[in-house]
């Protein structure tokens, strides 16, 4: 593998990690590693999951403590003992889920910790209300500075994270998948940010499962695998595919698994599902053995309809016929006695019982098979587990640990499990994928194909359109709540579903609602 | 490094336990609070000569079975993440209700289906205000505290019922054989019930698993507001039958009666290893804190300490026994670093 050399001798690096190791009981999280952040450029920090990314990130802002190697600031090498430290030397980082506090105000929010004083340690509201409201302009921000956190959407605090950032006066800011949770206009708006803070100077790290976004926003990239450096270069250099290539250590020519379609008869049958505020006029069929993709905008109303379909929400109006029966769904528990079950988006606290052993979590739906009488079995109980377990081959301890010692993808595959268990008719996969890393994500497209190879119905939800057209025989896009349009076939291209998710109507394809 | 496509392709085998049950027994906190138990007891015989007399051990066993068999229903509600303070008042309510009744001619076993329907009323209301309206339990169930024993304030003003059949005092004062007593009958007779609901069924799982995460059970299918309810039944249902017992054993009613119970309660539950914000907790667990709760109490009275000192023991043993766990944990890091 070449490295290149930074091309601009002249400019020397912010931030300089050099062999950096950190180990956990049992895990190296970090073997030797480097990591170097120039002024005014965008560093792509690029991994699979469990390649060291968090880590590294908790070393730069304080929170961890290196067992070994140097960090160097301007050349001068530091030690971070607190979170403190790292702010002091003007690290910041914005987080998937940023922390800020609801119940106070955007000025309050910026300047928490570090707001400007009077005497008796007074806070100077006005003075702090100037600053924050200079801060926002700076970054376009269109709110004030009086307004409540709890009164903004999840782009908005992000403005607010990086106003924080900017406040105090950071020279190196870390993006941890900022873009996870936003609309397509949210991310456009982002990336413009991202450009004002690099002509201020400011080194960035950006961290991101997302191709696209890497090759559009960064300058440099780095890359990880399993915890130990793999290369580094300028995003100019290389391509996706070599770029692929470093992150998992093989080519991945196959990213969707081929699949003999076999699409049965109709299963599923929604007319007129409506709610008063989130969705209205939903129609649509789904057959045996076909994936159902759902596209839309991040607020076109797919999750919120997919709970009601799942029993979570009442919607108002609609009916709901499995095999022609018409069928009442008032609860999950009715949608699962009827064959309809949901992996939802959010994981940890929808998907897994945290607290409860993984075999629990995956019998909890399927105790009425696994017991007698409602008394438990528990030997039966860990066959059950154990057989759906190794079918999704999952990575585990023990049957009997923590659900929530799992990663991320594992916690995943024990939702799944725990649904397949139940044997349904129709499974809802709320972004199946998201945040996973690409091996993982893989694993999830074969399997999705291999259960509609078996019959089973699905209907995927997803944000990611190289995995609504890879994945769907048919594709639903929802916008504000409204079918906009179902795609078939060749209809299914980029343009179709951005420009349907959207309401660009000046093309003819599709059926536009 | 490991190869990632060989990972793949392999299925694995994920053993069922790591540790053995000997071990997990052994870790627990049931093992500590009996230990604690045993301490108390060795104490106590050798800091009164009076306490190894079997009948005193018997009476001293009134200490805790009208308050277990709450405790034991309320150990699940704090399991689910909720919590019912109002016993003590269902109990006030309950034994009011009976002592009017026994004015209008009430047999025994009419008294007892009073006791126990008022019991179950009383939680079938807080359990519609929490799971209905959706309201928090705990502020639900103090306005209860206050209306339930308000009503019976209403009834009995500073009068007292008297006047119990013969028979209905079985139930507090009766022995079944030698110096064991119905109350010990019933506590023993509930615990197995409530240990076999909560270990043993699909019912106490989906307890375990409500109280990890609601909103995750209820993604996995379980009625949650239902289960919640039948919760509330139970607890009011257990105050009913501890109101039978107390108000036989005193054999009248004011309306202070039980007064400050509910803390008592709820004190055993968390001595017992339940965790006050849900999630964990065993049924062996309460009963053990139900004897060490007894033990000190009979062993402080024993030795003449007054009421009022012996609830800053009680206090005292449930930070220490709290506590303990939790400086071991801080005191084996120090030494480490």
């Amino acid at each position: 593998m070449t490295h290149p050399a930074p091309t601009s001798p002249d400019v020397t690096p912010v931030v300089s990690m050099d062999m950096i190791t950190k180990t956990f009981p049992g895990v190296k999280a970090l073997d030797e590693v480097k990591l170097d952040l120039y002024p005014g450029q965008v560093t792509a920090l690029v991994g699979e999951n469990g390649a060291g990314k968090s880590t590294t990130v908790k070393i730069l802002t304080g929170i961890y403590k290196t067992d070994g190697g140097t960090i160097r600031i301007d050349g001068q090498p530091v030690s971070f003992t607190t979170p403190n430290d790292a702010a002091n030397a003007g690290i910041t980082a914005i987080h998937q889920e940023t922390v800020l506090f609801d119940e106070l105000s955007v000025a309050e929010n910026i300047y928490i910790g570090h707001a400007p004083k009077m005497r008796f340690g007074l806070i100077d509201k006005a003075e702090m209300h100037r600053a924050a409201s200079e801060l926002l302009t700076e970054i376009g921000a269109p709110f004030s500075s009086h307004t409540q956190l709890r009164d903004l959407g999840i782009a908005n605090k992000h403005l607010v994270a990086i106003a924080r950032a900017l406040s105090v006066d950071a020279r190196v800011v870390i993006m941890d998948e900022p873009t996870a949770a936003l609309s397509h206009k949210e991310i456009e708006e982002l990336y413009e940010l991202v450009e004002t803070l690099k002509s201020q100077g400011k080194a960035i790290l950006f961290i991101s499962h997302k191709f696209d976004e890497i090759f559009r926003i960064a300058d440099r990239y780095t890359v990880f695998r399993d915890g130990a450096f793999v290369g580094d270069g300028l995003i100019a250099d290389i391509d996706e595919d070599e770029l692929v290539k470093l992150m998992v250590g093989r080519s991945v020519d196959q990213i969707f698994p081929d699949r003999a379609k076999d699409i049965g008869a109709e299963v599923l049958k929604v007319v007129g599902y409506e709610h008063p505020t989130e969705f209205a006029n939903i129609n649509f069929t789904l057959n045996k053995g076909e994936i159902l993709g759902f596209y839309g905008l991040v607020g076109a109303g797919r999750s919120e309809f997919m709970q009601a379909l799942f029993g979570i929400t009442k919607p108002s109006k609609g009916v709901c016929r499995i095999n022609g029966d018409i069928k009442v769904v008032r609860s999950p528990a009715d949608a699962v006695s009827n064959g309809i079950v949901y992996v939802p988006e959010d994981r940890g606290k929808q998907g897994a019982v945290i607290g409860l052993p993984i075999f629990q979590n995956i019998t909890l739906p399927s105790l009425g098979r696994t017991s007698r009488r409602g008394f438990l079995k528990l030997a039966e109980e860990f066959k059950l587990a154990r057989e759906y377990s190794e079918r999704l081959d999952l990575r585990a301890a023990s049957l009997d640990q923590d659900v929530g010692n799992l990663s991320g993808g594992n916690q995943q595959k024990v939702v799944i499990a725990k649904w397949l268990a139940t044997q349904p008719q129709v499974i809802i996969l709320d972004e199946p994928t998201k945040g996973i890393d690409i091996g993982s994500k893989a694993a999830v497209h074969e399997f999705m194909a291999e259960l509609a190879a078996q019959g089973l119905s699905v209907i995927m939800v997803s944000s990611e359109i190289p995995e609504v057209i890879g994945m769907s025989d048919r594709v639903i896009v929802m916008r504000d709540g409204r079918i906009a349009a179902e795609l078939s076939g060749d209809e299914i291209t980029p343009e179709t579903l951005v420009r349907h998710a959207a309401g660009i109507t000046s093309s003819a394809e599709g059926k536009v609602a | 490094m490991t190869d990632a496509t060989q990972d793949i392709t392999q299925a694995r085998h994920v053993p069922d336990r790591l540790n053995s049950r000997a071990a997990r027994v052994f870790k627990s906190w049931e093992a500590l609070l009996l230990a604690v138990a045993i301490a108390i007891f060795v104490v106590n015989s050798f800091a009164s000569p009076y306490f190894l007399s079997a009948w005193n051990l018997s009476d001293a066993t009134f200490n805790f079975t009208e308050k277990a068999m709450i405790a034991f229903a309320m150990a699940l509600l704090i399991i689910s993440g909720e919590i019912d303070l109002s016993v003590a008042s269902i109990i006030a309510l309950a034994s009011t209700a009976m002592g009017l009744a026994v004015q209008y001619g009430a047999g025994t076993p009419e008294l007892v289906v009073i006791g126990l329907t008022v019991g179950l009323l009383c939680g079938a209301f807080n359990g519609f205000f929490v799971t209905v309206l959706g309201l928090p339990s705990i502020v639900v169930t103090i306005g209860t505290m206050s209306l339930f024993r308000g009503i019976s304030f209403i009834i009995l003003g500073d009068d007292a019922f008297r006047g119990y059949p013969a028979s209905f005092s079985w139930f507090g004062q009766g022995y079944i054989y030698w110096v064991f007593t119905v109350e010990m009958l019933l506590f023993v007779i509930i615990a197995v019930i409530y240990g076999v609901l909560l270990h043993k069924t699909n019912f106490g799982r989906a307890v375990y698993a409500i109280g990890n995460n609601p909103t995750g059970a209820l993604f996995s299918g379980i009625r949650v507001q239902r289960v919640k309810f039948i919760l509330f039944l139970l607890t009011g249902l257990m105050s009913g039958v501890a109101a039978i017992c107390l108000t036989s054993r005193l054999g009248s009613t004011r309306p202070s009666i039980a007064t400050g119970m509910e803390l008592e309660v709820v004190t055993m539950v968390v001595l017992g290893g339940v965790n006050i914000l849900g999630g964990s907790g065993t049924i062996p667990g309460v009963v053990i804190a139900a004897f060490v709760m007894g033990l000190v109490t009979f062993g402080l009275g024993l030795l003449n300490v007054p009421g009022i000192v012996m609830s800053i023991f009680i206090g005292l043993l449930l930070i220490g026994v709290i506590a303990l766990p939790r400086l071991w944990v801080m005191a084996a890091a120090r030494r480490k670093a």
